[in-house]
């Protein structure tokens, strides 16, 4: 190794991705799966050209008084097998941002520890933080790049949520599998159970939440999409993994601790079954 | 065609080494050393944003003296080493040690290969874990490499500033003491140097995984008494 110095045509500055590019270490996978399969589009089972691969599914955000909750829930699938039972879709970006992923397992978490080094990268070498609006920029960069081997059935679509410094405020961001980025006043959700996930937030949200409120919110539109979707998993009492949740608020990232959470979905089942329904 | 004049070796280094010692010289001094909760560095340094201190990576920061755009230019090459190496293999596989031989090499090389060497002295400070204690390794500008284990004083006058620096020192001081006797030490007898002079920042545990943290306004003043 050598210190990567550059002429000043060809410095890189602050892009992270672009000096690893120049640099010629291996970034994104190559283009170019086995042909066959190409287009089969987002199927939530997972696979392209006939070779299945791990899928991750149901993630939401949700904006409240101070910030911003995310939740993701912890199944990996392949095909129509569960691949891993707790894995981690809800991920720091920085220190007021988080990001969540669903789609293609490899490729997502891949972009997500990119998107990381990326932000730290361009904070140190600039000495000062990139804005939210440029995160989310970013992010949808590295989407777009992605779009070959989306349209090849590696679909990789994220969900970037911060708390925006100077605005004093908490956003969110949705992408599709194209680079688009959009701005969602309210919530959203993403991924196969992502639609179950949007109906129980819609009917349950309201403006200027508070951090419990919210909380309770995500856990319970996960719940209701792991019940929909085969491909979200719900929460795990017998081996104890439950959905990661985490806010952003003007303190920074925070993950919501397990206890809180698994507290909150016995609590969740306890309550249904008191008032009748189904749990 | 016209030959060059012959010029002895030993007269091309002196001349170089002359250069480079007047360049570094001309600007202000640094100092960084250990203190009982992890590493302080204070410059002399009254600019609010060109910093002489910055952030390389998790737990390593980096100081330079002389030259800014030199030093600058040497500092992202490092953060850029330090993000490329912990993304291609893991954030603990990124060490001073290796990135401080990687600065010694290119300076060396500058040194003895171009007309002109770096005008600059620089610091790669490490913080330590259980195991392994802090660092400061020490470069010059021809490349000579130095790791110290209590302080390091970067800059002109140096060896006067040592001095002073020596007589206060104290193992497992506090931040508060260390932060005292290094702003002294800088200003020396004939100067004082205030919280609006200095660049202050420290690497400490506490902060999560990034250790570097600035020391800025009303936290610096209050520190320095």
């Amino acid at each position: 190794m050598t210190l990567p110095l550059f002429s000043t045509t060809e410095d890189p500055g602050p892009d992270f991705a672009g000096l690893i590019r120049r640099l010629q270490v291996p970034l994104h996978p190559t283009m170019g799966m086995p042909s066959g399969g190409a287009a089969s589009g987002g199927m939530p089972g997972g696979s392209a050209g006939g070779a299945e691969f791990r899928h991750g599914t149901t993630v939401v955000a949700l904006r409240f008084a101070d910030g911003i909750v995310m939740a993701g829930d912890r199944r990996a699938t392949e095909g129509h097998a569960i691949a891993h039972r707790a894995m981690q879709k809800v991920f720091p970006a920085d220190r007021y941002s988080a990001v969540a992923i669903a789609g293609a397992a490899g490729p997502a978490v891949e972009m997500v520890r990119l998107f990381q080094t990326q932000l730290e990268h361009y904070e140190k070498v600039e000495g000062v933080v990139l804005s939210l609006e440029g995160k989310a920029n970013q992010l949808s960069q590295m989407v777009r790049e992605h779009l070959p081997l989306a349209m090849q059935g590696l679909a990789v679509v994220p969900l970037f949520a911060g708390y925006d410094v100077t605005r004093g405020t908490g956003r969110i961001f949705t992408y599709d599998v194209t680079g688009g980025h959009y701005e969602e006043t309210e919530h959203n959700a993403t991924g196969s159970g992502g639609r179950d996930a949007r109906t129980t937030i819609k009917l349950g949200y309201r403006a200027d939440m508070a951090r419990d409120e919210a909380v309770e919110l995500a856990i319970e539109a996960l719940y209701e999409a792991a019940d929909e979707d085969s491909a979200t998993g719900g929460p795990d009492l017998i081996r104890g993994i439950y959905p990661l949740v985490a806010t952003v608020t003007a303190e920074g990232f925070e993950a919501v601790p397990e206890d809180e959470v698994a507290e909150r979905f016995a609590s969740l089942i306890e309550r249904r079954r008191s008032e009748g329904r189904q749990p | 065609m016209t030959m060059p004049y012959y010029v002895a070796p030993e007269q091309v280094m002196k001349d170089r080494a002359e250069y480079a010692q007047k360049g570094i010289a001309r600007g202000r001094s640094l100092v960084a050393t250990v203190y009982d909760q992890g590493i302080a560095i204070v410059a002399d340094n009254p600019s609010r944003t060109l910093h002489k201190i910055s952030e390389i990576y998790d737990r390593i920061a980096f100081a330079g003296v002389g030259k800014y755009n030199e030093f600058d230019q040497l500092r992202v090459s490092g953060i850029r080493h330090a993000d490329t190496k912990g993304y291609a293999y893991s954030r603990e596989d990124v060490d001073a040690r290796s990135l401080a031989n990687l600065y010694a090499q290119y300076l060396g090389q500058v040194f003895t290969h171009e007309m002109k060497p770096l005008e600059v002295e620089i610091l790669v400070a490490e913080l330590g874990t259980g195991t392994h204690p802090n660092q400061l390794y020490h470069i010059a500008y021809e490349g000579t490499i130095t790791d110290e284990d209590r302080y390091a004083v970067l800059g002109g006058e140096t060896e006067a500033i040592a001095e002073r620096l020596e007589e206060r020192w104290t193992q497992g001081w506090s931040l508060a003491e260390a932060l005292r006797a290094a702003v002294d030490a800088l200003a020396g007898p004939d100067r004082t140097l205030t919280g609006g002079d200095l660049e202050v920042a420290v690497l400490t545990n506490g902060n999560g995984r990034r250790t570097f943290r600035r020391l800025v306004d009303d936290e610096l003043q209050a520190l320095l008494g």
